[in-house]
């Protein structure tokens, strides 16, 4: 199975948009979307199938026995993480602060602490004709990395015959999105031709380079800025990093997203270019990792 | 005061409300919280900037006082550690840095060095102080980072601005931990407006208070606007989509700093968060 992440650096330049019309134009059985800070592919899909849900535990976190804590604040004061506080008579969790490393339980004199699972969020999984593989992070739970990995692996554990994954990526250049990267046979970067897309590109780009992973570049809403368009393929030619092509702005597009739809279901300007993107991304994506 | 700008969806305008919001506050300290990718400095673009690493610290062990004896390496629950030829080994990426493992050592092996994560930039622009923290690439962990841009915030009554990353995960949680008022940026769209309740459910988790710039308004996309209504959150601003506005923002301009008009607008806004914001 080839697969494809899609990424961005910068968010909101068109990941999501992008990873949608590349899964209708493929006619993808299986994909993902491992944005599980802020998913958002399940809102442009329909005919998702059956959905399956599980329990996604994150970090265990420490909590204190109120009946065997004696306050003596040994835990507060080795807790790396700010996560331990008192009300005067004993100690208790921040729940939101807390790593899970278990020192506070090495060092507590009474035996008053201990480590429990956390759910975290959960994986959604829904299997039809298609596979999908989805996540919901709870409100103030870390370990974004780790939940990726989950929805990474459980999407490929339930489509093993499919030969095409298409992921949807996170923005930034952090955990969940170096814990997307791993095991993708070509990551497509959704640039923005503005000074803040350019920066952004560049270090999405070096943290691909970090993790040995091969990149395709295409520039989305391409003639808000001409100059800057220019600017990047002039980069990519540079660095010989394979550029994809340019996409329009297109009020079209977005319209058909509030109404649902993925761009590919529509005729316009901006489903056009991302189908001749989608055709070299395609080609590159069989040239590489034969 | 404090006021985060966040906003769940990426790329609605999170960093261009922020630097104009200080720009037009003339006297305040801007926070760029968005390490992975901070932008606020390339339309700030600010002077006599100065350079100061982050760095986090490193379990190093002295191999002649360790024995083998595994403890650490069974004690560390984020698998950072590894044994080979019968000595330990560290990951330095996957480490959070607990100190466990130089606790649980019998031979005091273990000492602590520092690691280099990424840096914190300041300079001034115009009257904005320009806090910039910068992730090294490769870097799995942005907190500490912030961590260490908000120890830059002012506190004595004046303007400080958190530019605070997408998503909802524990990078924002750090970011928002010392705001007093919680600015969600919303993008009128279907994408914007799921990941706005999420980011609304965020802020009332922590119990901040908080209002809403809808930022790209093309018409009316009455769900975004109902739910505010429904939530009894204050729409402070509505900045309409423009095509001339995208070109410039997209070429680094500072509006406020160019047009009167822009700049009376944020100044409008400085005003209703000053109502709305608790004293």
């Amino acid at each position: 199975m080839k697969k494809l992440l899609i990424l961005s650096g910068k968010g909101g330049t068109g990941k999501t948009t992008t990873a949608a019309a590349f899964i209708r134009f493929a006619g993808a059985r299986a994909f993902a979307d491992c944005d599980v800070d802020a998913p958002n592919l399940h809102l442009v899909e329909d005919n998702l199938g059956k959905l399956e849900r599980f329990y996604y535990l994150g970090s265990q976190k420490a909590a204190v026995d109120p009946e065997k804590c004696g306050n003596c604040g040994v835990c507060q004061m080795t807790c790396r993480f700010d996560a331990i506080r008192t009300n005067g008579e004993t100690r208790s969790i921040n729940e939101f602060a807390c790593e899970g490393c278990g020192v506070c339980v090495t060092v507590c004199l009474q035996g008053a602490i201990s480590l429990r699972d956390d759910v975290a969020g959960e994986v959604r999984l829904y299997q039809g004709e298609r596979t999908f593989a989805t996540a919901e992070l709870k409100m103030g739970r870390g370990n974004s990395g780790k939940l990726v990995s989950e929805v990474k692996s459980t999407l490929l554990k339930n489509a093993p015959a499919a030969d095409l994954a298409i992921i949807d990526g996170s923005p930034g250049i952090g955990c969940p999105v170096i814990a997307s990267m791993s095991g993708v046979d070509l990551v497509l970067i959704v640039a923005e031709p503005s000074v803040s897309g350019i920066s952004d590109l560049e270090r999405i780009l070096k943290t691909a380079a970090v993790f040995r992973t091969k990149a395709v570049v295409c520039v989305n809403k391409w003639d808000t800025s001409p100059e800057k368009t220019a600017a990047i393929e002039r980069f990519c030619s540079e660095s010989q990093i394979p550029y994809a092509g340019r996409i329009p702005y297109d009020a079209e597009a977005s319209s058909a997203i509030n109404a649902g739809k993925s761009v590919a279901d529509i005729d316009c300007a901006a489903s056009r270019a991302l189908r001749e993107v989608f055709d070299r991304v395609m080609g590159l994506l069989k040239g590489v990792a034969v | 005061m404090t006021v985060a700008v966040l906003s769940g969806k990426g790329g609605t305008g999170k960093t261009f409300v922020s630097v104009n919001l200080s720009a037009a506050a003339k006297d305040a300290v801007y926070l760029d919280c968005d390490v992975e990718e901070p932008n606020g400095r390339l339309f700030l673009k600010p002077e006599q900037v100065t350079s100061s690493p982050v760095a986090v610290l490193l379990p190093a062990f002295d191999g002649k006082k360790c024995t083998g004896c595994r403890k650490c390496v069974e004690f560390c629950r984020f698998n950072a550690l590894v044994f080979v030829k019968n000595k330990p080994m560290v990951f330095p990426e996957v480490c959070h840095f607990c100190g466990g493992c130089m606790r649980v050592c019998p031979e005091h092996a273990v000492m602590e060095t520092l690691r280099a994560v990424g840096a914190v930039e300041e300079g001034v622009s115009g009257g904005v102080r320009v806090v910039t923290g910068i992730l090294n690439t490769g870097e799995v962990s942005a907190v500490p980072v912030i961590k260490t841009v908000l120890k830059k915030s002012v506190r004595d009554g004046g303007l400080t601005v958190v530019d605070c990353p997408p998503g909802s995960g524990c990078s924002v949680m750090e970011s928002v931990s010392r705001a007093d008022y919680c600015l969600l940026v919303a993008e009128p769209t279907a994408f914007g407006f799921h990941n706005f309740k999420m980011v609304h459910r965020l802020v009332r988790l922590l119990h901040k208070p908080c209002g809403v710039v809808i930022n790209k308004a093309s018409g009316e996309y009455s769900p975004l606007e109902q739910f505010c209504v429904d939530i009894n959150t204050p729409i402070l601003l509505r900045i309409p989509y423009s095509a001339e506005l995208a070109k410039r923002t997209a070429a680094g301009e500072v509006a406020v700093r160019r047009d009167a008009a822009m700049a009376e607008i944020f100044r409008g806004l400085l005003n209703e968060i000053r109502k709305e914001a608790p004293r």
